[in-house]
């Protein structure tokens, strides 16, 4: 009974976790850069969302999509200014430049804000079902909804469309993919663009679900989604999913010992055993190194 | 002989700024609240010049250096204040068990590359972070309250000492078989240079002296907590490097110094404080994506006609 | 091309130089300020306006708690001014950030001894940051008053010394975990007790070692001990563990931000028990953050009550709601006698030295203010009483008072 729950705990944490981690892992596979700015996205979705319900009075699904497009719309902004004169720079000085956007993020949402966390207002009645003595907020039922739609949606999109051809061949060989008269430029836009977004869908889930938002939330999701990204396979979306849910769950579990204390050392001891063992991942490819 | 020129013309020029700065401060010119920003200078200079030798010498990519830092500080505080010891056994103590952790980290994190390494490294330094904060003994989250026992002097010391050592072994056998490895590891592999010994070496000797800074670090500011060494402070330190110029100990240097100034005078507009720091380093990265010095030393920018000035 | 390269890097270099060179402008000018400063601190008695230094979090972590103070201590700084000041003399004050970090807690210390030379600070709000300004405060001689430290290491060191410089306001952690141990036992009849601490602040674990001592003196068991960290946001697995162990009351020391959301994802898992925390409860976000639903059946121990029918506190709450148009939680009002206790420390002091005024506070017998009527003990700790507050429907109800 009592791990059923916990297991639903683990899951409604994972998924969350696993919809960041998609956008790092997109992100990572097209332009091999550890885009630290992703977690403020998130951040930024969180709010959008949170003012689009709460002041303007829209319902979930309106205010979803808004933050997604918004996300959208200042992840192509990110990459356009910062990001594209970078393409030939050392990967450090990419990195360097991520870090800056993400601290510029987080301090101008502070500036205009102030520090302190809001509220998320309830948009559904919250009412619990209990199934198998375990108790299922009718929130999280919905939250795994959107998840997995959206992961449909993203599957959908790279390996059904035009534009997500395009983007698995500018991951797999950028020169190439020019070559054959592919615009990688409007590629890595678009990566960029439906990153964000569901960096964006994540950031609402968030609010609704675990209720506060401030302009710091983004810093630790960001940085347990890229361990997820890892652990299931950089550049691989699957892995991604994997990865995000494996996360949740495992940190779920150590809490549920009793070792909540330990929780996050727990996600980066899984990450350094992954790296060192299988540095691929759990659905990487192992690539050679080129002389 | 140039080198031993060098050499001498660093310790000279160390000792005139300690004259000067020591004059100021016995002359009433520098009050507390001055000394306070130099001590913190001469911290993030170690740090940065610590990292430097991973980063800009050897090209591997760490950004975990908070966690030495918070070895170094933890071990000398304990020192300290729980066994009494005086403060230069605990310095030397803080940079001993920090350099053993680095050199526990680094042999098995080394054999990875590039961005793995780097986000390795942050969760070694997340891990050593998380178990300070989880044994009682050191005060977990609360933190730990630390005499203040450092002086300038102690810091200018600690700082020529790391200058030297870190220029020094840049210049020997050992440290041009970090920048091979840095240049092409497969080639030097290839050429025979045990790479695996280099970049392990590299990474103890960084975690030394960040160790250093975090045993100074902990015996100036009273009280140390784990969230201290986080890893925005790992960023911190990274900045300073990159800033400077990868490659570039006077680089790294300079940015050190420059940051500090800048973080102390942004301190009277707490608002706009991170705003500021986070726009200088987009808009550097974006038009000098090598850093302020490139790969460059300070020494060859006055040396007009001669060649090889530069250590690269 | 190669003219488009040199223009950006002319550009480059000229953004870089200029803000070195402001940067270096911003450092000449302060030295000339406090050249100036020192100039005329040497008649510092004379002066016209007597400076308090407040050394506060107004960014970072815990922003909420320092600007809360820092508003208090403003409305208490205009009244005291209006009134004609102390002695003729104004009083102004200093507000330093020290962005919730111990280091900057430090430095904004020094600051305010070295180059605003202050008469009194007010400290840092947590504990840990006032630990970190009290050499300073020592070493030149300024009394600082905490206004919510309540670790008892503040006050008192390891070894059981005193800070002779440092005071505060607020009563410290093992009290409130006595009286709320005493109201769990006494008024809702509570045997089997969990508590759920956080364990990243010296508060909540005193707290939570006090209320563990004194409940099982009173003959009740302690089913289930468990802990977070600040910045938490998922604590239904180990609330899931609590739930299990079948506890009848459960004790939650911590701040509001994790607070409101453990006591939501508890409600929301079935734990129906009453819940209870102390001061670090204080603050309209939580109910927020928790829903009014949820937070019902549950209680605080708090150093005041804006419902308290008292007058003085209802006077008190009239003005700041004028002033800052919201009602004002337990930091305005710490803020806001912080202030009251230094200016009358400072009065019966009769000059703005620091040992006299030290002198003074550690004499304060009998002070009576917003947050109760006080004496200082030998420990620099105020003996003052304890309100515990019920939650009904999103507002808090005045339950009862308790004294030491």
């Amino acid at each position: 009974m009592e791990w059923l729950q916990q297991l639903v705990n683990g899951i409604s944490l994972g998924s969350i976790y696993a919809l960041i981690a998609l956008g790092y892992t997109m992100v990572y596979g097209i332009i091999k850069l550890i885009n630290f700015a992703h977690g403020d996205v998130f951040m930024l979705g969180a709010f959008i969302g949170f003012y689009a319900i709460a002041r303007w009075d829209l319902g979930f699904f309106p205010a979803l999509i808004i933050a997604m497009l918004l996300c959208a719309i200042i992840g192509v902004i990110i990459e356009r200014v910062a990001y594209k004169r970078l393409r030939n720079a050392t990967r450090i000085a990419a990195l360097i430049t991520a870090i800056g956007v993400s601290l510029l993020i987080e301090y101008t949402v502070i500036f205009f804000r102030g520090a302190s966390p809001e509220a998320y207002p309830e948009v559904f009645a919250n009412k619990s079902i209990n199934i198998l003595g375990a108790n299922i907020s009718s929130i999280s039922i919905v939250i795994l909804a959107v998840t997995v739609v959206l992961m449909i949606l993203l599957h959908f999109i790279v390996h059904k469309t035009k534009i997500g051809k395009a983007m698995r061949a500018v991951s797999h060989d950028a020169d190439a993919a020019r070559l054959m008269g592919i615009n990688v430029d409007n590629t890595i836009s678009a990566t960029f663009a439906i990153g964000s977004a569901l960096a964006g869908a994540a950031g609402v889930i968030f609010g609704l679900y675990y209720t506060r938002i401030e302009p710091l939330m983004g810093v630790l999701p960001g940085l347990k989604a890229f361990v997820a990204a890892v652990l299931g396979g950089i550049g691989s979306i699957p892995g991604a999913m994997t990865g995000g849910l494996v996360l949740g769950v495992v940190e779920t579990i150590v809490s549920a010992l009793g070792y909540s204390l330990w929780r996050d050392a727990a996600a980066f001891v899984i990450l350094i055993l992954i790296l060192i063992l299988k540095p691929s991942g759990i659905f990487g490819k192992n690539t050679r190194e080129k002389v | 002989m140039k080198k031993s020129k060098a050499f001498w013309g660093f310790l000279v020029l160390a000792l005139v700024i300690y004259a000067v700065v020591q004059g100021m401060i016995s002359g009433g010119m520098l009050d507390l609240y001055y000394q306070n920003i130099l001590i913190q200078m001469c911290i993030n200079v170690m740090l940065a010049v610590s990292l430097h030798i991973v980063i800009g010498i050897t090209g591997q990519f760490s950004i975990g250096h908070a966690g030495f830092m918070a070895v170094g500080a933890y071990v000398s505080a304990i020192v300290t204040m729980k066994l009494g010891l005086p403060l230069i056994v605990a310095i030397l103590l803080g940079a001993v068990i920090s350099a053993l952790a680095g050199l526990l980290v680094g042999i098995p994190t080394l054999r990875l590359k590039g961005d793995y390494l780097a986000i390795a490294t942050l969760g070694f330094a997340e891990i050593i972070r998380i178990i300070f904060l989880n044994v009682d003994y050191v005060g977990g989250a609360a933190g730990m309250v630390v005499m203040n026992m450092t002086t300038w002097t102690y810091a200018f010391v600690a700082v020529v000492i790391t200058i030297l050592v870190i220029a020094n072994f840049t210049n020997s056998r050992h440290g041009r078989g970090c920048i091979s490895i840095r240049e092409d590891e497969i080639a030097s592999d290839a050429m025979g240079i045990n790479t695996t010994y280099y970049k392990v070496i590299a990474f103890t000797i960084g975690a030394f002296f960040a160790g250093v800074a975090g045993a100074i670090y902990s015996h100036n500011f009273f009280i140390i907590q784990p969230t201290t060494f986080n890893f925005l402070k790992s960023f911190d330190i990274l900045i300073y490097v990159v800033l400077g110029g990868l490659g570039s100990l006077s680089g790294s240097v300079i940015a050190a110094i420059f940051l500090t100034v800048v973080s102390a005078y942004l301190s009277n507009f707490p608002e706009t404080r991170m705003i500021i720091y986070s726009l200088v380093l987009i808009i550097v990265m974006l038009y000098r994506p090598t850093g302020l010095m490139g790969t460059k030393e300070i020494t060859s920018l006055f040396k007009f006609g001669k060649k090889g000035g530069s250590k690269v | 091309m190669t003219e488009k390269k040199t223009l950006k890097r002319f550009a480059s270099v000229f953004l870089t130089s200029s803000l070195i060179v402001g940067a270096l402008a911003g450092c000449g000018s302060k030295e000339e300020g406090t050249s100036t400063d020192s100039g005329g601190s040497t008649s510092d008695d004379t002066s016209e306006v007597i400076k308090i230094g407040a050394n506060l979090e107004l960014s970072g972590a815990v922003a909420s708690y320092g600007s809360s103070i820092g508003k208090g201590a403003e409305l208490a700084v205009e009244e005291i001014n209006a009134a004609g000041g102390i002695d003729g003399k104004k009083i102004e004050l200093v507000k330093v950030d020290n962005k919730s970090e111990n280091s900057e807690a430090t430095n904004a210390a020094i600051k305010l001894a070295t180059q605003d030379k202050v008469a009194a600070m007010i400290a840092p709000a947590t504990s840990g940051n006032v630990i970190a300004t009290a050499q300073i405060a020592n070493q030149y001689k300024i009394p600082t008053v905490t206004a919510s430290g309540t670790a008892p290491n503040v006050t008192e060191n390891e070894d059981g010394s005193i800070n002779d410089f440092v005071f505060r306001t607020c009563f410290i952690d093992p009290f409130q975990g006595v009286v709320a141990a005493n109201f769990a036992t006494e008024e809702l009849k509570a045997k089997n007790v969990a508590i759920y601490a956080d364990n990243s602040s010296d508060y909540a674990k005193g707290l939570a070692a006090a209320f563990k001592e004194q409940i099982e003196a009173n003959g009740g068991t302690v089913v289930k001990e468990e802990a977070y960290v600040a910045d938490d946001v998922d604590f239904k697995s180990t609330l899931t563990n609590i739930k299990s162990a079948n506890p009848d009351f459960v004790f939650i020391p911590g701040y509001y931000e994790e607070v409101g959301l453990i006591v939501k994802q508890a409600r929301e898992l079935g734990i129906d028990v009453p819940l209870m925390g102390a001061d670090g409860w204080d603050s309209p976000t939580l109910v927020e953050l928790a829903g009014k639903d949820a937070l019902n059946n549950t209680f605080i121990t708090n150093h005041y009550s804006s419902q308290d029918p008292d007058e003085t506190i209802q006077s008190f709450v009239d003005a700041f709601e004028a002033k800052f148009s919201e009602a004002p939680n337990a930091f305005h009002a710490l803020g806001y006698d912080t202030v009251y206790y230094i200016v009358d420390a400072i009065k019966r002091a009769g000059s703005a030295d620091g040992e006299a005024i030290q002198k003074a506070l550690a004499e304060t017998t009998d002070l009576s203010l917003i947050t109760g009527t006080f004496s200082v003990d030998e420990k620099h700790n105020p003996v003052k009483s304890a309100t515990v507050l019920e939650y009904v429907d999103g507002n808090q109800q005045f339950n009862s008072k308790v004294n030491p």
